[in-house]
């Protein structure tokens, strides 16, 4: 391409989100790591960066259609940064199989993924979506601030670039969840709705799982993260003037293939362009 | 966003000091400011000309907003994604541009909504193909970037810093629409096809982003003068040809014009003859995805509503909530 009509990559500025060069490139660390993943570490990031790709394309799905400009640009942003922690997690988890993170976003079928339930929730109407954020971004907050003091290098470098993003995740849902709860009687009869209808998935976010137990010191257990969740959100709602929901339990089973109704759907939009082509590259 | 400014009628032969400030102003091709005097001429051109940019930042997130779900790779995805959200990131920036000469966005937005202000025709095709991402790229933010890079000299100082920043972000998404089709273009039979029938489908829609011919464009000349636009659209449209033929002998795609040739007279390359009825109808709102375009914005408006009113509402209430906290604490 001449040079008179680009600027360099390094020139574009960024002036009003997260999405400069490094949407395009992984971070070197991860190209170049000295390790690959052994079987049990690439479940593991499977497990995240499944959470992360799922999520990630729901909030896609928000671009152009939310209520404000400014929330087309945050959520967005929020997406931009959990599609940067898959492609991370993914390509570290394909180490181990010697897959990439594209054979393994789009040649796996449901069965073989492993994301939670509650990320595969669809997006709803705009509280449902901010209360799925809350939620999420409450657990990853906690998740990524130990994973930093991981045994493994590589998941410790990722969640120590990825807690940062999720601090303003949890933040920006945070915002929206006391904004919808003082807003108007609509707003606060639909936030709390939303909350009641994600609250049965939040169970299966903190069990644990024989795998975890095989990787003392590298994953952080589950469970673990429940009694520091639980402390983050209480004085949101306090304010908020919600109460925790009560009710059902979903059965959840995520971790080990077993998914909603929600999540085929949403594979075979993502997959179709790219199964269309077997082995092309774009 | 060419050709679309009325001549001032309001001149008179007397002129007034104010008058003869602005207009040394921009014969020194000095920036006007916001607390500036101008003629309510100038102030409306331009006010029409920033909103309808904007809105078209806004409607032209659609056609690419299509494909964020199904790019065919993470990567693919992240950068579209980051694309369409700059284009809101553009939109936000021009309806500011136009807050400083006295437009709101509720009434920008109602009138987009309503279906009274135009925006960039070109958005009303649709992107049945992935390809369509790398000819948007490449042909319409490049198409963009010809058009709105003079502008950054626009003589409205927001408007023209406004326009800085878009500029800089377009020739990253030409770039970006580029390695899309260079890409596909190194890849299968199928994949060639896709790109070469995108980019028959994209080419001349995007010339005539340029506007009408200089010869059947009377309102440009008042704009013109005021320095808000300075080249004609012939002239643009010519320049951009130009880099298009390079750039299209690289990635290996023929252009759809049989009679596009070399003038060695000239050192330019001749188009062959543009068909303005296609033109004309997708301006008068027959385009093949006007009608969705608009309901999309407006849908993504009204059910939007109870979110914004939300958001005021608590505003509003920000202070009574502050005290009730500071006496639950004291
Ligand atoms: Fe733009
Ligand atoms: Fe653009």
């Amino acid at each position: 391409m001449s040079d008179n009509v680009t600027t360099d990559v390094a020139d574009h500025a960024d002036d009003h989100g997260h999405a400069t060069v490094d949407v395009t490139t992984l971070d070197a660390e991860l190209i170049e790591g000295p390790s690959n993943a052994t079987p049990d570490i690439a479940e593991y990031a499977l497990w995240l960066g499944d959470d992360a790709l799922i999520l990630a394309q729901q909030l896609g799905a928000w671009i152009s259609r939310a209520p404000e400009l400014e929330e087309d640009v945050a959520l967005g942003n929020v997406g931009l940064d959990l599609i940067g922690h898959a492609r991370s997690l993914l390509h570290y988890a394909g180490t181990a199989s010697n897959r990439t993170e594209d054979d393994l976003a789009y040649w796996r079928t449901e069965p073989d993924f492993r994301s939670l339930h509650i990320v595969e929730q669809p997006n709803g109407d705009f509280a449902h979506t901010i209360a799925r954020q809350f939620i999420v971004s409450h657990y990853l907050f906690e998740l990524y601030s130990r994973l930093r003091a991981s045994a493994d290098a590589t998941l410790a470098a990722i969640a120590a670039k990825a807690v940062k993003e999720v601090d303003y995740h949890r933040d920006h849902s945070t915002q929206w969840v006391l904004r919808l709860a003082h807003g108007t009687d609509e707003s606060r009869r639909r936030i709390s709705t939303a909350l009641g209808d994600l609250w049965p998935y939040v169970d299966e976010i903190f069990r644990d799982d024989p795998l975890i137990d095989r990787l003392e010191g590298i994953a952080v257990r589950p469970s673990s993260l429940r009694p520091a969740f639980d402390v983050a959100i209480a004085p949101v709602l306090a304010e908020a003037e919600l109460d925790v929901p009560v009710g059902f339990v979903a059965s959840g089973g995520g971790r080990a293939g077993k998914h909603s109704e929600h999540l085929a759907f949403l594979l075979a939009e993502m997959q179709v362009l790219t199964r269309a082509h077997p082995g092309a590259s774009w | 966003m060419t050709s679309t400014i009325t001549p001032d009628t309001s001149a008179t032969t007397v002129i007034s000091v104010e008058e003869q400030q602005f207009n040394d102003l921009i014969e020194a091709d000095s920036r006007i400011e916001p607390r500036d005097w101008m003629p309510e001429g100038y102030r409306k051109s331009l006010v029409r000309q920033i909103s309808q940019h904007a809105h078209s930042e806004i409607i032209g997130m659609q056609p690419e907003s299509n494909w964020i779900t199904r790019a065919p790779s993470l990567k693919r995805k992240a950068i579209l994604m980051a694309k369409v959200q700059d284009e809101a990131g553009h939109g936000l920036y021009l309806y500011s541009a136009a807050q400083t000469l006295g437009a709101t966005r509720d009434d920008m937005t109602d009138a987009l909504i309503a279906g009274k202000a135009r925006y960039s025709s070109i958005f009303n095709y649709p992107t049945p193909s992935w390809a369509d991402m790398g000819s948007i790229g490449w042909l319409v933010d490049g198409a963009a970037i010809c058009n709105q890079v003079p502008l950054c000299r626009a003589s409205y100082g927001p408007y023209g810093r406004a326009m800085v920043r878009i500029c800089k972000e377009e020739s990253f998404h030409q770039r970006q629409g580029f390695e899309i089709l260079l890409e596909l273009m190194a890849g299968t039979e199928e994949q060639r096809q896709m790109a070469q029938d995108s980019v028959n489908r994209w080419y001349w829609p995007a010339l005539m982003m340029f506007g009408p011919p200089d010869d059947d464009s009377p309102n440009s000349a008042q704009s013109m003068a005021w320095k808000i636009k300075r080249h004609s659209n012939d002239e643009l449209r010519q320049r951009f040809v130009n880099m298009l033929v390079p750039q299209a002998a690289v990635l290996g795609v023929t252009l759809p014009d049989p009679d596009l040739h070399f003038n060695d007279e000239t050192q330019q390359w001749d188009l062959g003859v543009i068909d303005w009825t296609e033109f004309h109808e997708v301006l008068a709102g027959r385009g093949p995805n006007n009608a969705q375009r608009l309901q999309r914005r407006r849908d993504a408006h009204e059910e939007g509503e109870w979110v914004r009113e939300a958001a005021a509402a608590y505003a509003r209430k920000q202070p009574a909530l502050t005290n009730e906290r500071e006496m639950a604490a004291s």
